[in-house]
């Protein structure tokens, strides 16, 4: 797409996810510094260990103590070019903040993410006030990659091979570029807004976007293959997995990305007030997130249903502490087995405990199912090797499949983790492409 | 309970803890106030002739997020009338008849200080104290620090104050001299019955990087300033224990420098003051400080068996020795707590680049020298290759291993190591007995 459309004004005013606010606002310059100067600076920190991008921590902390903002955000970027979303959507509770050695002196942890966003916040407000940007791209070096979706990992890869002078072209089927982290991620941790001011500024450094157009019907494996230097593929997952339950196939049962791209970006979608009670199937974090989601909506009753323990659920504890203080409830080793409909609209869902045959009717108006999203493998197995999860394997350094000058990243190749996982992959395949022609990429450690 | 009642050359007060002669003590009614929170004695504002002041006036250190650490001023005496300062002194004297009311003074001419020693007299005062510190502004009149690095004028002067006094002198000193000895004998010498220090070092707090003007400033510009606050105390503490070892320093001390707590008073208490002076830490924290700085002194005086605080007065000073009599043989080493460590590497990052090489770590590679004990005597010309440690049985991986054998036992570590009682450094036997340089000199081993 030439010209670089404001995505930003695209979206209406009128979305769902603007009702929820940050709950970890940016920090004041004030909160900050007491909370920079907190910290220990611990030397081979276990925070760096935990990051999967292993960013400078403290070193980028001690930045912002000395009010070096520009510095500390360079810090960050080195690492981690996503290092504004990564600052507000990582699960730092279970990585960095979860490794910080303060836990081990019953301290509060560091705020590392929202430190992180002040630093990155500020350090990209300064390269608007001053005109003068944080990295330079390198003249241009003649090669050209390929990067399937528009997500964290394809745009992390296309940064870092775009400041070393290689002309990155991303593909993405959908009008709006960003991934999950404009369609999928949790508002009260980040609107769209922010997600697609992050693409923009990613996109600056020389990335060419071309939206609209689909992997594997627009364009082919092949083609781009003989076209490009290079492929990224960094395509996500697909649609949500379903348990095809008796009665589920119509209004009020719902996929939970599917649900969740609406509320955060479908003009005047609204959850209609006969919806007293919600329950959402799953035990992973895109259920715990939609039942907060919709608790914070306003949905008078959240339910989660989960087929085994508390403790078997993948997703996290703090994510579910944090859920259950807006209201949501989890009823643990219950199985859904059918849904009822009065008038074609969902009246319950029934569900069995721990196996017994004895189903238990919940009452209830809307169903949300979220027990993972199709992989996208499959449709590649024909040219690269794909395990028996769907994901696509790769080489765990360069993060090339089986396929030469074929490389993958994010959750097509884990099965679906987090942002920084993907912005690690992204980085670690442009800096082994970068290799591979024989450069030495400028950013590396 | 211990007693905290001082006696100071004739001045008496309820505990030792006097305001020093600072904004704290401008008028009669933040010393009435002072004295209804608890402190002891208070030395009023320096009184002199009439002065202006500038704006602004203060500056202060900041570390890591901690607030006036170190602080400066470049306010002058009292800008106040003296016979509005008399008249208080008078009111404060008249209303806390067992509280000590001290005057600090500094004019120039013999009739000047005649005069305003009279004038303290008549209103009351306790005490007069002789400013012969103040490092900016009035030293550059020939009074304040111009005096107190001059012994001959400052015996002088003393001598004079001694001539028209009826009551106790206290001369106090500037830090601002290569040696204390000399003024404090000059002070001895001049008839004084006391001496107080330090006096601010003369200073400059910083300079604003925006604009690049001095601090603190006033318009484009700013002078050198008087330093105090916690960040002096160690330059305060040495100097009051030079004087209190000296025997010929007859007097006794009150000990001024950074004394924000009990703790620091009983410091400067146990190096040979009789009483202490506070500014900065009532600048920040307001009088209300002094209510436990009564308390924890007089917890800490009954912990250590002593009856009064006087007993407590220049406890610590044999310890100060030269450096030529201290034990060669002395030895401890770095042990840590395995259970106590977090694993923050601090230890070793401070060890490794700012001390002897001696803590290894497991936790990652480490770069620390790798050769046989040597204590430093064969040459290192090369930087050594990092090493993966395999961690020693039975000690978490995150805990890093002290060289026992190379360990100078320099407190580096446990210096920077922020858990509490983690790293202790544990005395070494040594059979060879206690041997000190001089030592070896007279035996003419060196």
């Amino acid at each position: 797409m030439a010209g670089k459309p404001n995505w930003r004004e695209s979206l209406s005013p009128d979305r769902l996810e603007l009702k929820l606010d940050d709950s970890k606002p940016l920090f004041s310059r004030a909160e900050a510094l007491t909370e920079a100067n907190r910290c220990l600076f611990c030397y081979d920190a276990p925070c760096i260990q935990a990051c999967p991008t292993s960013i400078d921590i403290p070193g980028f902390i001690r930045k912002i103590a000395t009010e070096n903002l520009r510095g500390s955000a360079k810090t960050i970027f080195k690492a981690n070019m996503l290092g504004v979303s990564c600052a507000r959507v990582c699960p730092v509770e279970v990585l960095c903040a979860g490794a910080c050695v303060y836990n081990d002196l019953d301290h509060q942890p560091i705020a590392i993410g929202r430190l992180q966003r002040y630093a990155t916040e500020h350090g990209l407000a300064a390269e608007v006030q001053t005109g003068q940007k944080l990295f330079e791209p390198k003249p241009a070096i003649g090669r050209r990659v390929a990067l399937i979706g528009a997500g964290p990992a394809s745009l992390a890869c296309a940064a870092y091979l775009a400041l070393e002078g290689v002309t990155p072209v991303v593909y993405e089927k959908h009008p709006l570029p960003g991934g999950l982290n404009t369609t999928g991620v949790a508002p009260y941790k980040l609107h769209g807004e922010a997600a697609l001011a992050e693409v923009e500024w990613l996109l600056n450094h020389g990335i060419e976007l071309q939206t609209g157009v689909e992997f594997g019907k627009d364009i082919t494996l092949e083609d781009l293959r003989q076209q490009f230097d290079a492929v990224f593929l960094g395509m996500g997952l697909g649609t949500d997995n379903r348990l095809n339950l008796p009665g589920s196939r119509s209004a009020g049962y719902w996929g939970a990305t599917q649900l969740i791209a609406k509320l955060k970006g479908e003009p005047g979608f609204q959850i209609p007030s006969t919806v007293r009670h919600a329950v959402v199937i799953g035990g992973g974090n895109t259920a715990i997130d939609i039942a907060r989601e919709l608790a914070m909506l306003g949905v008078p009753k959240v339910t989660m249903v989960y087929r085994r323990a508390e403790s078997d659920m993948s997703g996290y504890r703090h994510e579910m502490k944090a859920a259950r203080i807006f209201g949501v409830r989890l009823l643990p080793n219950a199985s859904p087995v059918s849904v009822s409909r009065e008038k074609g609209e969902v009246c319950a869902l029934n569900v069995t405990f721990n196996g017994s045959e004895d189903a238990v009717v919940l009452p209830c108006q809307w169903v949300v199912e979220a027990i993972g999203q199709e992989k996208q493998g499959h449709q590649l197995s024909t040219w690269l090797k794909i395990d028996a999860q769907g994901r696509v394997v790769t080489d765990s350094k360069t993060r090339q499949t089986s396929l030469a000058g074929v490389y993958a990243g994010g959750d097509c190749i884990n099965g679906g983790k987090e942002v920084v996982n993907a912005a690690e992959d992204g980085r670690e395949a442009a800096f082994a492409m970068l290799r591979s022609w024989g450069f030495s990429p400028s950013l590396a450690p | 309970m211990a007693d905290l009642k001082t006696h100071m050359c004739g001045i008496e007060s309820p505990n030792p803890f006097w305001l020093a002669s600072a904004p704290p003590t401008n008028c009669g009614e933040q010393i009435m106030r002072a004295f209804d929170a608890g402190w002891g004695g208070a030395v009023w504002k320096t009184l002199g002739k009439p002065i202006v002041n500038v704006s602004s006036r203060f500056g202060a250190l900041d570390h890591r997020g901690t607030k006036v650490v170190g602080f400066t001023n470049i306010e002058l005496i009292t800008d106040r009338p003296l016979e509005t300062n008399f008249k208080e002194i008078a009111a404060v004297k008249k209303r806390y008849p067992k509280h000590a009311v001290i005057v600090s003074l500094m004019v120039e001419t013999k009739q000047e200080w005649r005069e305003i020693i009279a004038r303290s007299e008549d209103a009351g005062a306790d005490g007069l104290e002789l400013n012969f510190g103040c490092p900016h502004g009035m030293c550059e009149r020939g009074m304040g620090s111009s005096v107190g690095q001059e012994p001959a004028v400052l015996e002088k002067i003393t001598s004079w104050a001694k001539e028209f006094a009826n009551i106790p002198v206290l001369v106090k000193l500037t830090p601002n001299v290569g040696d204390i000895l000399p003024p404090g004998l000059a002070a001895v010498a001049g008839g004084g019955d006391g001496i107080s220090l330090i006096n601010t070092v003369k200073s400059i707090i910083g300079v604003d990087l925006d604009n690049l003007t001095l601090l603190p400033r006033v318009g484009q510009a700013s002078s050198n300033g008087g330093y105090c606050g916690p960040a002096v105390k160690p330059i305060a503490l040495h100097m009051v224990a030079a004087l209190a070892r000296d025997r010929r320093i007859t007097i006794p001390i009150s000990g001024i420098g950074g004394i924000s707590d009990w703790r620091d008073a009983a410091e400067f208490i146990a190096l040979g003051s009789t009483s202490v002076q506070v500014c900065t830490a009532v600048m920040r924290d307001g009088y209300r400080i002094v209510e436990d700085m009564i308390d924890g002194l007089s917890g800490y005086l009954d912990r250590q068996g002593l009856s009064s605080v006087k007993e407590l007065v220049g406890r610590a000073v044999p310890g100060f020795l030269d450096w030529g009599e201290l034990d060669l043989n002395y030895k401890v080493v770095a042990k840590i707590d395995a259970e106590k460590c977090i694993g923050c590497n601090l230890c070793y990052i401070a060890c490794l680049d700012g001390a002897h090489q001696c803590i290894h770590t497991a936790k990652g590679t480490c770069n620390a020298y790798h050769g046989e004990a040597d204590h430093g005597k064969n040459p290192r010309l090369e930087v050594m290759p990092p090493v993966q440690h395999r961690q020693k049985a039975g000690v978490p991986g995150h805990v890093p291993n002290v060289d026992e054998a190379e360990c100078i036992g320099c407190n580096l570590c446990q210096l920077v190591c922020p858990v509490p009682d983690c790293i202790t450094m544990e005395e070494v036997t040594n059979p060879a007995g206690k041997e000190s340089w001089n030592d070896r000199v007279a035996a003419g081993k060196v």
